[in-house]
């Protein structure tokens, strides 16, 4: 979706320096996740979380880095098909379980519906947040819990965008909503 | 953040023997601790990932509904029993945090998230639950989220947790796991006043495991309101969980009164609870409880609007329940 150069940027822009091994302190060991469907095994140190792991080890951008504390959303990913922030679980926690990010939804060139509508209702601006409104918006139709306006604006509460394009988000989870019953 | 060692054991044994050692922490859904130990509140150099062991289930009982420890905040909202037993709880459940967060937190974890403080998040400020006998902050700091009732000279923070108000409410126990054997901690005892030991906040022991939660079903009409700065996905300024049951005429029999947002622990009122017995749930009724609970506030600089805020909160609140 975004041309090399942008990714570029924003990789640069968001990834935080992790820092030096302190002497003495445990190493990294072997830690192996299914991400959209691959199984890869990385040397990950334990405080490595699955954002940081996502973005710096296996080179999956997409999953964004808002606030790294829970807040923003924007490092939404699904657990077993339920939706999570990344920032909040360490890589070496989710080894057994299915894990999709953005870059797992489409089908080939075909995109998911919940992102096809986020282009049709103009969902986005700057488009930084937009990954993890997609995320959780595929699980927050899959929970039934886009029904109304109101409930859409609940139950998407948990990704927030400093862009404020909410009423064009809530617009494309309605329209995905309805395109799948 | 610090670097630590990472064990993931698949007995409550392995994780107790594990669990007493210095420097050792356990981590549930790992959305509080991750936070405190990425801004150095906090370091470990041993975590102990909890959710291997069988404490995962959500059962009901004769009495009411048995949380597992590790049960995940969404799934017990979600849960059939816990809805029809005890609305009460699913709806406070569902107040707190976000959706996504809400899949990962945990149970225990979420009586055992620290106070949302600034001066406590903030290592490079003189806090006493953080480093004891550094200073408290607040006191003559910015004090617009602290407590009006029960702080102490030492610390004024307040719980953030929007569950543990309404397990308050519901007379919830904590059961619990230690080296010295299990124990079973009413959810009243289980909090503790900073007095001049602010950095004990509850009653657990070191290395000691929350196992599960128990809920009565209370068959009281409840409700559960919660004042935020925005809309949703905000922690609590004032909350109140009300729980009332009402014979003939309307008069009140039993009332059940807690807060969240006014003091250090979760807050429950029986001076308010027993301005209501025996009396319809009437506007003067009502107003003198709010009185009842708020004579021991002692407001500082920035927060003397919760007084007035948490009196019109608990009118809303039993207002609906008329
Ligand atoms: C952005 C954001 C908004 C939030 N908003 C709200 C809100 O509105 N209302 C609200 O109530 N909460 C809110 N929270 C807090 C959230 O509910 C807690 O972070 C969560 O419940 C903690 O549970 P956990 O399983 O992730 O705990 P962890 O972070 O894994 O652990 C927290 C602490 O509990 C200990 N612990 C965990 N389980 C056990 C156990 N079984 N036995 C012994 N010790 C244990 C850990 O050692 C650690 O010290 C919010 C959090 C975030 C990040
Ligand atoms: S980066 Fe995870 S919620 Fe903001
Ligand atoms: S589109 Fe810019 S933050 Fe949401």
């Amino acid at each position: 979706m975004f041309s090399t150069s942008r990714r570029t940027v924003l990789k640069t822009a968001a990834a935080a320096p992790i820092p030096a091994l302190l002497p003495g302190a445990p190493a990294s060991s072997g830690v192996t996740l299914t991400v959209n469907g691959d199984t890869v095994t990385r040397q990950l140190e334990p405080r490595v979380t699955l954002l940081d792991a996502l973005r710096e080890d296996l080179g999956l951008t997409g999953t964004k880095k808002g606030c790294d504390r829970g807040e923003c959303g924007a490092c939404t990913v699904l657990v077993d098909g339920r939706r999570t922030k990344s920032c909040l679980t360490l890589a070496v926690m989710q080894q057994g379980r299915e894990i999709t990010t953005i870059e797992g939804l489409a089908d080939g060139d075909r995109l998911h519906p919940v992102q096809a509508a986020f282009i049709r209702h103009d969902g986005f601006q700057c488009g930084f947040c937009t990954s993890g409104q997609i995320m959780s918006a595929v699980a927050c139709i899959r929970e039934g819990h886009a029904g109304s306006d109101d409930e859409v604006r609940e139950w998407m509460s948990g990704n927030l965008c400093r862009c404020g394009c909410y009423p064009n988000i809530v617009a494309a989870v309605r329209a995905a909503a309805d395109e799948e019953q | 953040m610090q670097n630590f060692a990472y064990r993931a054991p698949a007995s409550t044994t392995d994780a107790l023997r594990l669990g007493t050692g210095t420097g050792a922490r356990y981590i549930a859904g790992g959305t509080d601790l991750l936070n405190l130990m990425k801004d150095g509140v906090q370091r470990h150099d041993l975590i102990i990932d909890l959710n291997r062991l069988p404490l995962h289930d959500i059962t009901p009982t004769t009495t009411g509904v048995r949380l597992g420890a590790l049960a995940r905040m969404a799934d017990v909202a979600a849960h059939p029993q816990v809805r029809r037993r005890l609305p009460l709880l699913a709806e406070t459940l569902l107040a707190g945090a976000s959706p996504q967060v809400r899949n990962a937190a945990t149970i225990g974890g979420n009586l055992l998230q620290r106070t949302r403080c600034w001066y406590f998040r903030d290592a490079s400020m003189p806090c006493n639950k953080r480093e004891p006998g550094s200073g408290c902050a607040a006191q003559h700091g910015q004090n617009r989220w602290h407590a009006i009732i029960g702080g102490s000279a030492h610390c004024i923070a307040v719980h953030p947790s929007d569950l543990a108000v309404a397990l308050t409410a519901l007379d919830a126990t904590v059961h619990t796991l230690g080296s010295g054997g299990a124990r079973t901690i009413g959810i009243r005892d289980f909090y503790r006043l900073p007095g001049d030991t602010p950095q004990v906040e509850t009653a657990l022991r070191s290395g000691e495991l929350i196992t599960a939660v128990d809920v009565p079903s209370t068959g009281l009409t409840g409700r559960y309101l919660k004042v935020r700065d925005r809309a949703t996905f905000e922690f609590a300024v004032v909350s109140v969980a009300a729980l009332i049951r009402t014979g003939g005429g309307g008069v009140v029999r039993e009332a059940r009164l807690a807060f969240g947002g006014i003091a250090p622990v979760p807050w429950r009122s029986a001076e308010a609870e027993r301005q209501l017995i025996g009396r319809r749930l009437d506007d003067a009724a009502i107003e003198a409880a709010g009185r009842a609970l708020t004579l021991p506030a002692a407001p500082r600089e920035h927060n003397a609007f919760k007084v007035p805020l948490v009196r019109r909160a608990l009118a809303t609140a039993l207002g609906g329940l008329r």
